[in-house]
């Protein structure tokens, strides 16, 4: 067995090597040549308070440079063989290839860098919540393929009682619906004992139908009732004054605030109370926590309903935090990329968050690239989070390990 | 799922257990549905009369004439063609999400393999077109089955992620000059020539009834998967790793290729239901041509508890429900999008028979009777 995981390693090890070598031979064949002038990256607006310099890298020589040391990297790991440290070579090799494509793209121009990275935050919201629903439901032994759904039924509350009654109430009632769908997943899968996944998919369609319904059958007739206010961005005293850190992280709205919280939130419940013990013990054997007192069905019940009032929160962004109205099948395939998410971030809130901010910053550089006008289609860029999903879900970061008795119903004796 | 699904269709026999499964669960399903459809209609607003007009022209419009027949079997081929694929990966154990994206896949395909071979004879050229189809479909769908066989990638991500990347790929590669209709600037793909059309039906009572060959695809595919799943040594060892993978390992079966092959089978059919609707149907590919069919056939799939008759009349019952929900839109009044909330509806119950029995107790026997 362990000859056979060297192995395995050995070989993940090779192909992340081959992988960064690779990466490194094109850039220096394609893109350095390509890369004339200097790109200039704006930092900070004229009008701010601190004003800093522009960041200005030449084209070609940083690309060199950034390929020679990829193709270290890559020569490195065939030479070190199994090293624990390849995930993390192949992290940082991906980050600087990256940086380089950034490089090429705007050489000759220039761009807003802080901009890009304040819209990867936003963009990362959805992910985020949706993937923190995600880990609340896994953890319990729920697998969660509704998010979709619910963060739909989120997006659609949101709009609907926004437009009728104002913003908060419009948040609350997202969370509420929401939670509802939880609750009904919850019911499906622990009292009915329906397959996970089949109920998961149930909750999309259903949801998706519903909402389309009525805001064909309604909304088209009566449009005031799809006409919300939107959450303005909140400034944090002083703090959003600085430069490139203040208009990313503390100029923004309620929902990216939101995120992190909750993210925290999550973390402390279920690491450090005795609830989230209880919690972590049904999703990781739950017949165990049967014996020793815990209500596992109450357990799943609970823990996939806050899931579904997570990921209500998430879908109220799409409404709420950004442009006040519905449309149907809005939230397009972010739930699901949340799951990614989840799984990229090892079933912990923190990680579900960082990986959300991967996702969130490919989702921006593809909207950024189309504007710089790069050769490569923007049906590419658009692809490109979902490649790297697939990357992520076959391991080649790294295997992550799901809840033991994730999928699983569970069945009192 | 395997409990709910593979329940069906063991014995020869139809005991009192197998018919309430078979006939009773489902029935029960429909009609239920039906009845929380209306309930929708009544909170969105519509009145009685109305509901009542809009359930009459669902009769109307998917058997009420030759016509509503023709546009039932024109609807119910391609769901059931991809519905037996979903049903084929299900009882290998595999819940396949992707037929979507394998449809968007295969359906172009054969619009590109129906154009570069439309000036040869049809006997050529449809046959070519529907196999190219296919067999973009089978690669489609085996590379998420790869992924799951290699590297253990959950397929249900791995195939979401391929529909999301086939609907951007779809609008790219309609746009390109060797696809994109000459002389349109927006994407949409050339016309496929009349020899790898499949050839309408009924032109000689009315040249607007659209039922065409793909039903005779439908019947033989429903007789293939048949046979591969009951009658073949690869489809017991898909029955085989479904119901005990590990019963199957140690009985000598070769996991990995049971998984690639089930879902590249499963990917062949999905890829013909695209190449029904674009050789049939569409005359072309646009965007969005796979309109819900792979999310659909999941549905159908299930309701026709993953066994090839079950899933062709679950998908004929769908087709109606399709073609009906048309008559009702231009009856009634009423967003079609009721039909997927009335379909949503029908999966959930026919999931959890535990839901239907709790909901219409009388309608089976008590647990402890048996």
């Amino acid at each position: 067995m362990t000859v056979h995981l060297d192995k395995a390693r050995l070989r993940q090890t090779r192909i992340t090597g081959g992988i960064l070598i690779g990466f490194g031979v094109l850039m220096a064949a394609f893109l350095a040549p390509d890369a004339s002038g200097v790109a200039t990256f704006r930092l900070s607006r004229p009008t701010d308070v601190w004003p800093v310099p522009n960041l200005v890298v030449p084209g070609g020589p940083f690309i060199y440079v950034i390929s020679a040391l990829l193709a270290f990297l890559g020569v490195r790991q065939f030479l070190r063989g199994a090293s624990k440290w390849s995930s993390l070579t192949l992290a940082i090799g991906l980050a600087i290839a990256v940086a380089a494509f950034l490089v090429w793209a705007t050489a000759g121009k220039s761009f807003s860098l802080t901009g890009m990275l304040q819209a990867t935050l936003v963009r990362a919201v959805p992910i985020a919540l949706g993937g923190l629903a995600g880990v609340l439901s896994e953890r319990v032994a729920v697998v969660n393929i509704g998010i979709e759904g619910m963060l739909l039924a989120g997006a659609f509350t949101g709009a609907l009682v926004g437009s009728l009654a104002g913003g908060i109430a419009g948040l609350a009632a997202a969370v509420a619906v929401g939670g509802m769908f939880g609750f009904i997943l919850a019911a499906l899968v622990v009292t009915y004992r329906m397959d996970q996944i089949i109920a998961g998919v149930f909750i999309n369609l259903f949801v998706l139908g519903l909402t389309s319904y009525i805001s064909s059958q309604v909304f088209q007739e009566y449009r005031a009732l799809n006409n919300a206010p939107v959450f303005r961005a909140i400034e944090i005293p002083y703090l959003s004054d600085l430069p490139v850190v203040g208009p990313v992280f503390f100029s923004q709205n309620i929902f990216v605030y939101g995120a992190f919280i909750l993210a925290g939130l999550a973390t402390y419940y279920l690491f450090h109370t005795r609830l989230g013990l209880r919690a972590r013990a049904v999703g990781e054997h739950p017949r165990a926590a049967d014996t020793l007192g815990i209500n596992v069905y109450r357990t799943r019940y609970i823990n996939v309903t806050m899931a579904g009032m997570v990921a209500g929160f998430g879908g109220a962004w799409f409404t709420l935090g950004s442009v006040g109205r519905f449309d149907e099948g809005m939230t397009g395939g972010r739930g699901f990329i949340g799951l990614a998410a989840m799984i990229f971030g090892r079933w912990h809130p923190v990680g579900a968050l960082l990986a959300a901010l991967v996702f969130g910053f490919a989702d921006s550089l593809q909207q950024k690239l189309a504007l710089l006008g790069t050769p490569i289609p923007s049906e590419f860029l658009a692809m490109a989070p979902y490649i790297a999903t697939m990357v992520v879900v076959a391991g080649v970061l790294g295997r992550a390990r799901a809840p033991a008795a994730d999928g699983k119903p569970y069945v009192k004796e | 799922m395997s409990d709910a699904m593979d329940k069906a269709t063991h014995g020869r026999l139809l005991g009192r257990t197998q018919v309430e499964d078979l006939v009773i669960v489902p029935l029960f399903a429909f009609v239920a549905a039906l009845i929380l459809g209306a309930v929708v209609m009544a909170t969105t607003g519509v009145d009685l009369a109305t509901i009542g007009t809009s359930y009459v022209a669902l009769v109307k419009g998917s058997v009420g004439s030759v016509n509503a027949v023709s546009e039932t079997l024109t609807a119910a081929a391609p769901l059931v063609l991809a519905g037996l694929g979903l049903a084929l990966g299900f009882r290998a154990g595999l819940f396949n999400i992707g037929a979507e994206g394998q449809v968007v896949m295969g359906g172009l395909a054969a619009v590109v393999a129906g154009v570069a071979l439309g000036d040869l004879p049809a006997i050529i050229a449809l046959p070519g077109a529907l196999l190219a189809g296919a067999l973009t479909g089978a690669f489609y769908a085996g590379i998420a089955g790869w992924l799951r066989a290699v590297t253990g990638a959950h397929e249900v991500i791995s195939t979401i992620m391929l529909n999301l990347i086939s609907f951007r790929l779809l609008d790219y590669l309609l746009s390109t000059p060797l696809i994109q209709k000459e002389g349109r600037a927006d994407p949409i793909s050339k016309s496929v020539p009349d020899a790898a059309e499949l050839p309408r039906l009924l032109t000689f009572i009315d040249a607007n009834l659209r039922v065409h060959a793909g039903i005779f695809l439908m019947l033989i595919m429903v007789g293939v998967a048949y046979w591969l799943l009951f009658r073949s040594k690869l489809g017991f060892e898909f029955r085989a790793a479904g119901e005990n993978p590990v019963a199957a390992r140690f009985a000598g079966m070769n996991a990995s290729l049971t998984i690639i092959l089930a879902m590249a089978i499963a990917g062949a059919l999905a890829g013909l239901a695209g190449a029904n609707q674009t050789l049939g149907v569409l005359d072309r590919a646009t965007p969005g041509f796979s309109a819900g069919i792979g999310f659909n056939a999941i549905a159908v799939a299930l309701m026709g508890r993953s066994h090839p008759v079950g899933v062709l009349l679950a998908g004929i019952l769908f087709g109606a429900l399709e073609a009906g929900g048309r008559q009702m839109q231009v009856d009634a009044g009423v967003s079609i999008d009721l039909i997927a909330i009335i379909q949503s509806l029908i999966i959930v119950f026919i999931a959890a028979p535990l839901l239907v029995k709790a909901l219409f107790p009388w309608g089976f026997r008590r647990e402890g009777s048996e």
